[in-house]
């Protein structure tokens, strides 16, 4: 049965996008059929960080409008085939879309995909609003640091009244996602510690993604870091949280850039 | 310098973060209603039951109305039994 995900923080820039083509990409690499739906209506960038920008001809909007089919608007990865993308509108209003309209394409996306993954917009606007509204689970993505873990704060209290979910009186699942880690700076004592953002906000951790270059590399040539940098920190960090999504049971570490350099310098030792 | 910001910088100031958002977080929570009252009775009523009974946990509904003088809670939750299944609604 097909589920449907919203990635969601309330607080903008904390890596929402990232996270949802990172793990679209990465659930899609496991076999499963994935499509990641941009909600941010204006400010779209999902098609960017897929490096399918050039690709978009019809998007959410125009298939909300029935200006264009479903089928028309849906644009098939390149390297990943069971991987697809439903843009945003980069022109129109974001009051455009209807709530029954977008109650309607999900409810069809159910029938064609394994996941359904909603990449929403800062705020808890409208745009927020309807990415959470037919969602049946939610990552909520954190930094660790204190306007981050407010706002994460209000839009759980959100996910827990406001989707459908919710007012059917049926469970929400949330789950945490703590990204642009620093161990280091954790460490000193700098950022929030990880188990206190966990006791604060109190929903099951995802997963940690460190910061890391690797990020923005990926995005600069338009393609998931789970794709393009396979074995670097961030993207083994989201493969683990995508085998956590479909239950897997993973270890939770936190994956370093440095593990292979660590390794063998203390094999270098033992020899 | 004093003393107590001496230690406070050895110690970091993610230690001040966390004890200044618990503060915020409880009041703003009193103040948008308690968020997870109806989640958290999910959790304990299907504990309860699952002690008795196996029960899917996408089988509870628990849902709060809130009215200006009353507010009820419906719970509904879906027993599967041998002959296919009993539903046990509480309202109240
Ligand atoms: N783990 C990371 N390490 C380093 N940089 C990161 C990481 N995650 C995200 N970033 C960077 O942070 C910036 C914001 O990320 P992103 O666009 O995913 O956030 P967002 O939550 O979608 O933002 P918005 O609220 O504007 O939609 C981008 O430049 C991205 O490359
Ligand atoms: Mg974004």
């Amino acid at each position: 049965m097909a589920k449907v995900l919203v990635v969601t923080s309330g607080k903008g820039g904390v890596g929402k996008t990232t996270t949802t083509a990172a793990l679209g990409a990465a659930l899609a690499q496991g076999g499963q059929s994935v499509v990641v739906i941009d909600f941010d209506v204006g400010l779209r960038n999902l098609d960017l960080v897929l490096g399918a920008e050039r690709r978009v001809v019809y998007d959410l909007i125009n298939v909300v409008q029935g200006e264009a089919k479903l089928s028309q608007a849906l644009i098939r990865d390149k390297r990943v085939e069971t991987l697809s993308l439903l843009a945003a509108s980069q022109t129109r209003d974001k009051d455009a879309l209807s709530e029954e309209g977008v109650g309607r394409i999900i409810a069809e996306l159910r029938e064609k995909f394994d996941w359904v993954i909603c990449d929403s917009p800062a705020g808890i606007e409208r745009g927020s609003a309807l990415a959470m509204r037919f969602a049946d689970v939610a990552v909520v993505v954190t930094n660790p640091e204190v306007s981050s873990v407010r706002d994460s704060d209000r839009i759980i209290g959100l996910l827990d009244s406001k989707t459908e979910r919710a007012e059917k009186g049926e469970r929400m699942e949330k789950h945490l996602l703590i990204t642009r880690f620093d161990p280091a700076r954790e460490m000193r004592g700098e950022m929030l510690k990880t188990e206190d953002v966990l006791e604060i906000l109190s929903i099951p951790l995802l997963g940690i993604i460190p910061e890391s270059e690797e990020v923005l590399r990926a995005s600069n040539v338009g393609s998931p870091v789970t794709l393009n940098a396979p074995l670097s920190a961030p993207a083994r960090a989201y493969l683990d949280a995508a085998k956590r999504l479909r239950g897997e049971v993973v270890a939770m570490t936190v994956p370093t850039e440095r593990r292979a350099g660590l390794l063998s310098k203390l094999f270098r030792r033992a020899a | 310098m004093n003393l107590l910001s001496f230690f406070q910088r050895r110690r970091g100031s993610a230690p001040i973060a966390r004890d200044r958002l618990q503060v915020l977080l409880a009041h703003e929570r009193a103040v948008l209603g308690q968020r997870d009252l109806v989640a958290i009775l999910r959790e304990e009523i299907l504990a309860v039951i699952g002690r008795h009974v196996r029960v899917d946990s996408d089988k509870v509904r628990v849902k709060m109305d809130r009215g200006a003088s009353i507010s009820t809670l419906e719970v509904d939750i879906e027993i599967p039994t041998a002959e296919g299944g009993l539903k046990l609604a509480i309202a109240g």
